[in-house]
C-alpha cells in the first residue's frame, strides 16, 4: 500500500513538472509573437523604453488605422501588398505541390537511372542560402525583363519549394503500401484512378504539410523579394515592412502592426489545413 | 468461369531469369495450388497472371483469350493479397463495394452484392468498421469478400493465410474450401505451406527455381513424387532421403549400411549406379507400430538405436541413425522409448522411392 501511495505521489509530481516545463517552453516560443502584437498596440515611447515596460499602459489601434488610411497620411499600400502576397504565395504553392506530388510519387514508386544522385541534388539546392541567389537571379531576371512581376517571384519560389515538397511527399508515398495501388488496379482502376482513389487520400497528410511549408516559405520570404520587386506591381508584405523605415527613423509600431496583418492569414491557413495532418491513416491497410 | 493457360511463360528481372518458360493448363473451376520454397517464382507467376508484372516471354490465356498486354482491370480476375491490402480510408462496406463503384454499377446493386458477400463470409456486423478496427482473421475475410463481390472468372490467392496464427489458418483453410465449393470459380492459390496446398487443391504445382517440378493431384505428388525435390518438399515430416550405390540386389549407403534393393526397381537399375533412396517416415516404423501398406513381403527389419523421440500424443516420431544420417520413423500407438534404446525397425520397401543421384528424377516407371 505504501509503495503504491509513494508511486502515485511520484507520478503526480512528475506530471506537475511536465506541465510546468511545457508552459515555460510554450511561453518562450510564444513571447516574440505576443510582443509583436503588444508592440503594434502601444506608443513608440513605450516600445523603446529602457528598462522595458512589461505591462502596457495605454493601448490603441492607431497604427492599424494609419496603415489603411492611404499614402501620404502615414499609410502604405497594404491592400496591394496583400494582394501580391496572396497571388504569389498561392500560385507558387499550388505549382510546387503539383510538381512535388508528381516528383515525390515518381521517386517513391519507380526505379530510373540516376535516381539517387538526382535526389541528392535536390537536397543540395537547399544548402544554398536564399540571399546568395538574389544577385545572380537579379541579373538573369533583369535580362529577361521579369523584374517586378508576379511571374518572376512565382518562378523563384517554385524553384525554392519544389525540392522540399518532393522530398517530403516522397516519404509519405513510401509509407503507402504498394499492394494498395495494385489491389485497386485489380479492382478495376486505371493507374491514374488507383492514384487518386487510394494513394492520394492516404498521402494527404504529407501533401498538406508540404503545402503549408511551401505557402509559409513564399509568404514570409524577404531576401529574394526585396531584390526582385520594385513597386506595388509585385511588392509582397515582407518587403512592405521596409516602407516603415525612413532615413533616420523606424516606425516600430507600424511595422509590428503590418507584421500582425501578415501573421493572421498564415495562422488561419495553418488551422484550416491542420485537420488533414492526421497521421497513422494507413494503419490497418496491411498486416505487420 | 474460365480456363487459364500458361505457355512457355518467362520472367527476367534485368538479366536474371526468375521464371524459366513454364507451361501449365488450369481447367475451368479447378483449384490449383502453386507451391514451393521462397524465391521459386510462384508469386511472380501469379502476379504475371494478374497483370501486375510484365511478362518477358511466352503467353498467358484466360478463358482462351491472350491477355499478355491487358491491364489487370481487363482480365476479370480477383486477387487476395498476403498483406490483405485493404483500403484503410474506407469502411469494410466501401472496401467490398469499391470494384463495383469503379465499374459504375448502381448503388442498389452494389449494396445487394456487398450484403450477399458479407452474409457468405459472416461479415454483416463489421460492415461499418474500418480495417484498422478488425482482427487479422476479419481482415482476411474482408479481403476475400472484396474478391468475391466482383464475380470474377479467376481468383488469385497470394499466400493469403501466412499472416494468421496456426489455429486461425486451419479455420480459414476450411472456409476457403467451402467458398470454392460455393462460388465454383477457377482458383490459383500460391502458398509455401504444403499442408495448405495438399488440403485445398485439386492439383498442385510444385515449383523450384523458376521451373515446374511436378504437376499432379496431392495424392500423386505424395505417392509418386517425380523428383527428389518434390519427395523432400511434400510430406511432413519430410521423406528420408539418402544417397546410396546399387550393388547386385542391395543398396549400399556411404557408411556401409545396407538395404535390399526394392522389388519394383530390380529391373530398372544396374550395379554401380548412384541413386538416392527415399522412404517416408510412415513406411519406416518400429515393428508392430506402423501403417501397413498391405505388401508385407517387402518389409525389411533391422535393429537400430534410438537417437531422439518427439512424442505428439497419438504418434511419436522416432529418430534413428542409419546409412550415415538421421532418419525419422513414425510410431503409431506409441510406447515410451528412451534415447539409446534398441528398437526393431520395419522398412516397408514396397513404398520406397529411388531417384537418379545426378538428375534427381524418379527411377520409377
Amino acid at each position: 500500500m505504501d509503495a503504491n501511495a509513494a508511486h502515485r505521489a511520484k507520478r503526480g509530481v512528475l506530471k506537475a513538472a511536465h506541465l510546468v516545463g511545457l508552459f515555460l517552453a510554450m511561453a518562450f516560443i510564444c513571447l516574440p509573437g505576443l510582443w509583436i502584437v503588444l508592440s503594434s498596440l502601444r506608443p513608440t515611447v513605450e516600445i523603446m523604453a529602457k528598462p522595458p515596460v512589461w505591462i502596457p499602459q495605454q493601448l490603441s489601434f492607431d497604427a492599424y488605422v494609419a496603415m489603411f488610411s492611404g499614402v501620404g497620411q502615414g499609410g502604405i499600400p497594404v491592400i496591394e501588398y496583400f494582394r501580391n502576397s496572396i497571388i504569389i504565395s498561392v500560385t507558387s504553392t499550388v505549382i510546387a505541390l503539383a510538381v512535388g506530388m508528381a516528383g515525390g510519387y515518381a521517386f517513391a514508386r519507380y526505379r530510373f537511372p540516376g535516381k539517387s544522385p538526382i535526389f541528392l541534388g535536390f537536397m543540395l539546392t537547399r544548402t544554398v542560402p536564399g540571399i546568395a541567389l538574389s544577385l545572380p537571379l537579379f541579373f538573369v531576371y533583369a535580362r529577361l525583363g521579369i523584374i517586378d512581376t508576379h511571374f518572376g517571384l512565382i518562378l523563384a519560389y517554385v524553384a525554392l519549394n519544389v525540392p522540399f515538397t518532393i522530398w517530403l511527399i516522397d516519404g509519405f508515398f513510401r509509407q503507402v503500401p504498394k499492394d494498395l495501388a495494385e489491389a485497386a488496379q485489380i479492382d478495376g482502376c486505371t493507374r491514374w484512378q488507383a492514384f487518386w482513389q487510394v494513394e492520394f487520400p492516404l498521402a494527404r497528410p504529407g501533401i498538406a504539410s508540404a503545402g503549408i511549408f511551401a505557402f509559409l516559405t513564399s509568404w514570409n520570404e524577404f531576401a529574394l523579394a526585396s531584390q526582385l520587386t520594385r513597386s506595388t506591381n509585385s511588392k509582397t508584405l515582407p518587403v512592405g515592412l521596409l516602407d516603415y523605415t525612413a532615413e533616420f527613423t523606424i516606425d516600430w509600431r507600424g511595422m509590428c502592426a503590418l507584421a500582425v496583418v501578415m501573421i493572421i492569414p498564415a495562422l488561419v491557413l495553418t488551422f484550416i489545413v491542420q485537420k488533414h495532418l492526421v497521421s497513422g491513416l494507413t494503419s490497418g491497410a496491411v498486416k505487420g | 468461369m474460365a480456363t487459364v493457360t500458361l505457355n512457355k511463360l518467362v520472367k527476367n528481372y534485368g538479366s536474371v531469369p526468375v521464371v524459366h518458360g513454364i507451361d501449365l493448363d488450369v481447367a475451368d473451376r479447378e483449384f490449383i495450388a502453386l507451391v514451393g520454397p521462397s524465391g521459386c517464382g510462384k508469386s511472380t507467376t501469379l502476379r504475371m497472371i494478374a497483370g501486375l508484372e510484365e511478362i518477358s516471354g511466352g503467353e498467358i490465356r484466360i478463358g482462351g483469350k491472350v491477355v499478355n498486354d491487358l491491364p489487370p482491370r481487363s482480365r476479370n480476375i480477383s486477387m487476395v493479397f498476403q498483406s490483405y491490402a485493404l483500403y484503410p480510408h474506407m469502411t469494410v462496406r466501401e472496401n467490398m463495394g469499391f470494384s463495383l463503384k469503379i465499374a459504375g454499377k448502381p448503388q442498389a446493386e452494389i449494396d445487394a452484392r456487398v450484403a450477399e458477400a458479407a452474409r457468405t463470409l459472416s461479415l454483416e456486423q463489421l460492415l461499418d468498421r474500418r480495417p484498422s478496427q478488425l482482427s487479422g482473421g476479419q481482415r482476411q475475410r474482408v479481403a476475400m469478400g472484396r474478391a468475391i463481390v466482383r464475380n470474377p472468372e479467376v481468383f488469385l490467392f497470394d499466400e493469403p493465410l501466412s499472416n494468421l496464427d496456426a489455429k486461425l489458418r486451419t479455420q480459414m483453410r476450411i472456409e476457403i474450401k467451402k467458398l470454392h465449393a460455393k462460388v465454383q470459380s477457377t482458383v490459383i492459390y500460391v502458398t509455401h505451406d504444403q499442408v495448405e496446398a495438399m488440403t485445398l487443391a485439386d492439383r498442385i504445382v510444385i515449383m523450384r527455381e523458376g521451373h515446374i517440378e511436378q504437376v499432379g493431384t496431392p495424392e500423386e505428388a505424395f505417392r509418386r513424387p517425380a523428383t527428389r525435390f518434390v519427395a523432400g518438399f511434400i510430406g511432413s515430416p519430410p521423406m528420408n532421403l539418402q544417397e546410396a550405390e546399387v550393388d547386385d540386389s542391395q543398396l549400399v549407403f556411404a557408411n556401409g549400411d545396407k538395404l535390399p534393393l526394392p522389388h519394383q526397381f530390380r529391373d530398372l537399375v544396374t550395379a554401380g549406379r548412384k541413386v538416392v533412396f527415399g522412404l517416408r517416415p510412415d513406411d519406416l516404423y518400429p515393428t508392430g507400430h506402423g501403417i501397413h501398406s498391405g505388401e508385407e513381403a517387402e518389409v525389411h527389419q533391422l535393429d537400430q538405436g534410438v537417437v531422439l523421440t518427439e512424442p505428439l500424443g497419438n504418434e511419436t516420431l522416432v529418430f534413428v541413425d542409419f546409412g550415415g544420417r538421421e532418419w525419422v520413423s513414425r510410431m503409431l500407438n506409441p510406447k515410451p522409448l528412451c534415447p539409446g534404446e534398441k528398437v526393431r525397425l520395419s522398412f516397408d520397401l514396397s513404398q520406397a522411392h529411388l531417384f537418379d543421384a545426378e538428375t534427381g528424377r524418379t527411377l520409377r516407371k
